[in-house]
């Protein structure tokens, strides 16, 4: 089953040997099924000057209760690329987890990474894999964005793509969010982000663009001082992705705070 | 109606055995042994995009000679079983034994039921904590398997390139000392009048499993980083290696976060952001 000449995409080998393994081809009752599970909500994206941008808050919430308070919804794709996941999180993790493996397979077979416009439409097919599931409740919405290593003005390397339940993808300039509490990170993003902003200045930014989600969305999760929770930033550079330690955030977090204290609309 | 001659299976046999032996021996050889940093991987190949050196997983490697398009199909079995496993149940049970023992089943199989065997060659390594965990496979076309100490060769005139390799490799070796062992073991023959040739870098192909990296820890040394390392500089490119070795741990290599490469989220450079 494995030396067959196939192909050098993972999720079609696994389509012909383990088609039980990919979410979206299991069969499920009919009825509604959206408040079985957690939920996932906002992530935000923001295109700097060298690079990208990516955040997210840190609750899961199930109807009314809070599901988690420290769950991770902003991984790295690969070397270069970052996936962030709102909607139903079990199934949003088993997809980002397959994403990651399928970037990595072809890498690994092909000895060539694939093109950041080829990852998207990847994620854009594995999306459209769970549409059926999507339409009774269990719907996943990612945010991709990475570093393009082939775009010619550095400028403009770091893309963002959003998808819908029906695959996408959709090419996004400047900034993006997701999940429930995207509405208000928009707003936020619209009046603050500039062209060309660093990355440094972006993180900073996409802290306060959460912080206004969770000012106003009850399933978004603001910065937690008291158990030292904060959101999970990322960034995708020429040197890579890179996870911003657990002190940098709280530093971020604690200024964004701090501002907060003297004008509560930031 | 053709009479069908009968020959016994001892006959049927050996001919397969001299048939791949046969073929083995007429390719560039290649060799795999273990340093202080890892596991080094040499192989004489004068193409740069056809690899027969590559990776498999997080921390296992794989090299080949012999026939490209039947070790090449091997190779891609195993990434394929390596990635399935991994995601089924986690990045630690990918292991190199259980990848050796896959491919000693399959080239088992092929040598008795196909009527010509694999003409090829393999080692599947896997880079532990010290150069005392590591671990190197050798499998054969009729899908023996042996565990080697540390240093294997593979392809034409092995026996005398495993003779250098013997002679001359320690497990605390640093880079430079293990390419360059590797190099002179892979010139001891084939020169005329048996006499040892230079072998030019770009007739080589050389990666590491890098001990000290989290996640992926395959990579290539190629060009200026190659020529450094063959001239005896020593000057290790700059993505080398810190001179304490730190050991990695289970909780380092936890599964999603180190899709990437590590090393590259780990940078302290980035801190003072």
């Amino acid at each position: 089953m494995f030396t067959n000449a196939g192909t050098s995409s993972f999720t079609t080998f696994l389509s012909r040997v383990a088609p039980e393994m990919l979410p979206g081809r299991r069969p499920l009752p009919p009825g509604m099924a959206a408040d079985l599970a957690p939920h996932a909500t906002t992530i935000v994206a923001i295109a700097a000057a060298d690079g990208v941008v990516m955040a997210g808050d840190r609750r899961a919430t199930m109807g009314n209760l809070i599901a988690q308070r420290d769950i991770e919804k902003v991984h790295p794709a690969d070397a270069y690329s970052l996936v962030g996941i709102a909607g139903t999180a079990g199934i949003g993790i088993e997809l980002m987890r397959l994403f990651q493996v399928e970037l990595e397979h072809y890498e690994k077979i092909e000895g060539a990474m694939l093109s950041l416009d080829g990852k998207a439409n990847r994620l854009a097919s594995m999306i459209r894999g769970n549409l059926g599931a999507a339409m009774q409740g269990l719907a996943v919405v990612p945010l991709f964005a990475g570093f393009d290593l082939a775009a010619a003005d550095p400028a403009r390397a770091g893309r963002i793509f959003s998808f819908d339940v029906t695959g996408g993808p959709y090419e996004e300039t400047g900034y993006d969010a997701i999940g429930s509490g995207s509405l208000f990170a928009k707003s936020a993003l619209k009046k603050r982000f500039r062209a060309g902003i660093s990355v440094a200045d972006a993180t900073r930014l996409a802290v306060e663009a959460l912080y206004d989600a969770a000012d106003d969305d009850t399933a978004t999760g603001g910065p937690d001082l008291t158990r030292r929770i904060y959101p999970v930033v990322m960034t995708a550079t020429a040197e890579g992705t890179y996870r911003l330690t657990d002190a940098e955030t709280a530093t971020i977090a604690e200024g964004v705070v701090a501002g907060r204290m003297e004008n509560p609309g930031g | 109606m053709a009479m069908q001659f009968y020959a016994s299976p001892e006959q049927i046999m050996r001919d397969r055995s001299e048939l791949a032996r046969k073929g083995i021996a007429r390719g560039r050889s290649a060799v795999v042994l273990s340093y202080s940093g890892g596991v080094l991987f040499v192989a004489e190949n004068l193409s740069s995009a056809l690899h027969k050196v590559s990776e498999i997983y997080d921390r296992i490697g794989f090299a080949a000679v012999g026939r490209y398009n039947e070790f090449e199909n091997l190779r891609r079995a195993g990434v394929r079983m390596a990635d399935l496993n991994g995601l089924s149940y986690d990045r630690r049970d990918v292991t190199g034994r259980a990848l050796a023992n896959a491919f000693a089943q399959t080239l088992g199989a092929i040598f008795t039921e196909q009527s010509k065997p694999f003409e090829v060659e393999i080692c599947v390594a896997e880079v532990g904590a010290t150069a005392a965990d590591d671990e190197l496979y050798r499998l054969t076309y009729d899908g023996s398997v042996n565990d080697e100490p540390g240093r294997m060769a593979m392809g034409g005139q092995a026996e005398a390139i495993t003779g250098v390799l013997k002679s001359q490799h320690r497990p605390d070796m640093s880079l430079g000392e293990a390419v360059q062992v590797a190099v002179q073991a892979l010139s001891s023959v084939g020169g005329e009048g048996g006499a040892a040739r230079t072998i030019a870098a770009n007739q080589l192909e050389v990666a590491v499993l890098d001990r000290q990296r989290v996640g992926r820890t395959f990579r290539r040394i190629t060009g200026a980083a190659l020529t450094a390392l063959l001239d005896g500089k020593a000057a290790p490119p700059a993505s080398d290696l810190p001179d304490t070795p730190s050991v990695p741990t289970g909780e380092a290599g936890k599964p999603t976060s180190s899709a990437g490469s590590a090393d590259l989220e780990d940078r302290p450079g980035q801190a003072d952001k």
